[in-house]
């Protein structure tokens, strides 16, 4: 039967269509391994849910009550006087989109509780007649719609340390998340003020209590900018910006500025804060960064991956999440011996530009230690790098980062490498 | 390769409408003196196709929240401080996170840092990384005390702008930050930065 099974790379990669492309055939290949696990057959009789009725349906429904540690990890859950972080559990989560309750939230100051009937949004600036929006007004606009990923540009950070840290998804990589954000087309409203020639960046500004603030180039504004006003369907979380945020699709997710009350037209770059010093990377050379803007195309195996402990030799799917500011993710390439051989995996239909794209690739594991690893191109023909490549380039830290809180650096795009071993626990290894 | 639907691409020509006329706009008013009547005139028949929801605001109504200091000092306000005055409203205000004479607390050090030679092991701060002067009048008008932002008057904040400078030797212990002095600090790393991507700059 062996070699019958459609291998695709070392170590037990399958054909990305094995299931698709073989039929019956390769199914009833699979089953073997499945009716091995199910030898002690047992009779069959109504559990006690099935024996009365159910509980009642809320207005506002909550996950099942087993499902309550998929959960997202708070890096400060008593709110003391400085940033939160909520980190997505995509290990525990499947698709393309992220829940909005497990969406990723940074906070520097909390969420504010913002009325949003009084709530406005102004423009103004080097503009023809500055302008107020009310969210009712905002809500009138013709809307769209658009799938896209939001990344903070710390995410992944623990990638600079110089030794792997012994964490999983979540922590290493849970601050990015996915969701269909639905607004007005930030050119929209700024055709409505009326761009003054002399205006070339966009100071874009919170109402929070930092008053948050980004300076956003004009051409990315009339690009692809929204004022977004709902998530997955819904209004704004208020982690995530309610009533209203910036939605710069691929960008930094600082730059996407939330509870976003002022777009300021001008004729430079504010250099704020968090521009001018927090998200500017220091490089090798003693120079820095500015401006990184771009989230790279960047991948990761979610199934496996540390946490999730694999049940005996047989057949697993390998899957994970790919992105990247430069458009749809074109192909994505995982290999099981360390990146010996590789194999492409399938992607999930349809695959949006700026957005989470699904991986796929079944495997037949042979109980034997593996090492897993996804490799990531986008439509525009840009190719995630290797680690060693990244290193070179940023640099890594002196000494084993153990603060997972820690941003050693920022804008890590690598890959990640998961070790299998033999009692099917998953570690995290630099491969 | 999987095949996509074409739905994207159709937004993306949507957009083209938009971004065509503003192009005109631009290059036509570098041109001419009279690019901004056409200018209005061609905005005028965008906006028309726009459901015009926004209401007319006067930027004297905007003053309140227009809080954003440029590098060149744009958006200064009146008033002035020196590193004494701001010696004080710092062990009042700021030293209960910040540590006594901006050693560091329970949040960052506000002096002192270590070339930045050691890649990104070396911690960024005033003296060896902010770029602008005006950043941190900005940042410590709109957020900081962290716990009541936007409390401390304009003098208020150009005493502990100069006196933060002050004490990482940026400024003189007797200099005078005011709306025409700060735009002219020069930061030790104000050269020291480059765009990521210098094509996206405008």
């Amino acid at each position: 039967m062996q070699q019958d099974l459609p291998v695709a790379a070392g170590n037990g990669l399958l054909h990305r269509r094995a299931f698709l492309a073989g039929g019956g055939t390769l199914a009833a290949a699979f089953t073997g391994y499945a009716l091995s696990d199910t030898a002690a057959a047992q009779q069959l009789t109504d559990d006690s849910w099935s024996r009365g009725r159910g509980a009642l349906i809320p207005e506002y429904a909550s996950p099942s009550a087993f499902e309550k540690g998929v959960a997202r990890t708070l890096s400060n859950p008593r709110g003391e006087p400085r940033t939160q972080h909520a980190r997505t559990p995509h290990h525990l989560l499947n698709g393309t989109f992220t829940p909005n309750g497990l969406h990723f939230v940074i906070s520097h100051s909390g969420a504010p509780d913002i009325d949003p009937a009084t709530h406005r949004l102004v423009i103004h600036g080097l503009v023809r007649r500055p302008l107020v929006f009310s969210l009712d007004a905002i809500t009138r606009y013709p809307l769209v719609s658009r799938m896209h990923f939001v990344e903070c540009g710390g995410n992944s950070a623990p990638m600079f340390s110089n030794e792997p840290v012994q964490a999983g998804v979540q922590a290493i990589h849970g601050l990015v998340s996915c969701a269909e954000w639905t607004g007005v087309m930030l050119s929209t409203l700024l055709d409505e003020a009326g761009i003054d020639p002399g205006a070339t960046w966009i100071i874009a500004e919170g109402s929070d209590s930092m008053a948050l603030s980004r300076s956003v180039p004009i051409a990315k504004a009339l690009d692809d900018a929204m004022v977004a006003i709902y998530q997955n369907g819904e209004r704004l979380m208020p982690g995530n910006g309610y009533p209203m945020r910036l939605v710069l699709p691929g960008w930094e997710g600082n730059m996407q500025v939330k509870w976003l009350r002022r777009l300021e037209l001008v004729d430079q770059p504010a250099m704020s804060y968090y521009e001018a010093r927090t998200y500017a990377q220091v490089l090798p050379d003693g120079t820095a960064y500015q401006f990184y803007f771009l989230q790279d195309v960047k991948s990761f195996i979610t199934h496996p991956s540390p946490g999730l402990r694999l049940n005996g030799p047989g057949f697993y799917e390998i899957s994970g999440l790919a992105y990247s500011a430069g458009g749809r993710i074109a192909k994505v390439m995982v290999t099981a011996d360390g990146g010996k051989s590789w194999a492409e995996a399938a992607l999930q239909e349809p695959v949006h530009a700026k957005a989470f794209a699904r991986f796929r690739i079944p495997w037949r594991w042979d109980g034997s230690p593996v090492v897993l690893q996804s490799r990531a191109w986008d439509e525009a023909g840009h190719v995630q790098p290797t680690r060693a490549e990244v290193v070179a380039r940023r640099g890594q830290t002196k000494a084993p980062v153990t603060n997972l809180a820690a941003f050693p650096s920022q804008h890590y795009n690598g890959p990640t490498s998961w070790a299998v071993e033999t009692d099917g626990n998953v570690r995290h290894v630099y491969a | 390769m999987p095949r996509r639907h074409d739905g994207p691409q159709r937004h993306r020509d949507t957009e083209k409408i938009y971004l065509k006329p503003l192009c005109l706009c631009v290059s036509v008013a570098r041109e001419s003196a009279i690019a901004f009547g056409i200018a209005a005139m061609m905005y005028g028949g965008v906006r028309a196709q726009s459901p015009n929801l926004g209401t007319p605001i006067a930027e004297a109504e905007v003053a309140g929240w227009d809080i954003s200091i440029l590098p060149d000092g744009t958006g200064l306000p009146p008033g002035s401080g020196t590193p004494a005055e701001g010696a004080t409203i710092f062990a009042a205000k700021c030293a209960l996170c910040h540590g006594p004479e901006a050693r560091g607390g329970t949040n960052a050090a506000l002096v002192g840092g270590a070339p930045l030679t050691n890649g990104i092991d070396t911690a960024k701060t005033i003296a060896n990384f902010w770029p602008y002067a005006t950043t941190l009048f900005d940042f410590t008008r709109r957020a900081m005390p962290w716990q009541a932002p936007r409390t401390l008057t304009s003098d208020e904040v150009y005493a502990l702008t100069a006196y933060l400078l002050s004490i990482n030797k940026i400024i003189g212990a007797q200099d005078v930050m005011n709306a025409q002095t700060l735009p002219k600090v020069r930061m030790p790393n104000r050269d020291g930065f480059r765009p990521r991507f210098p094509e996206m700059i405008p």
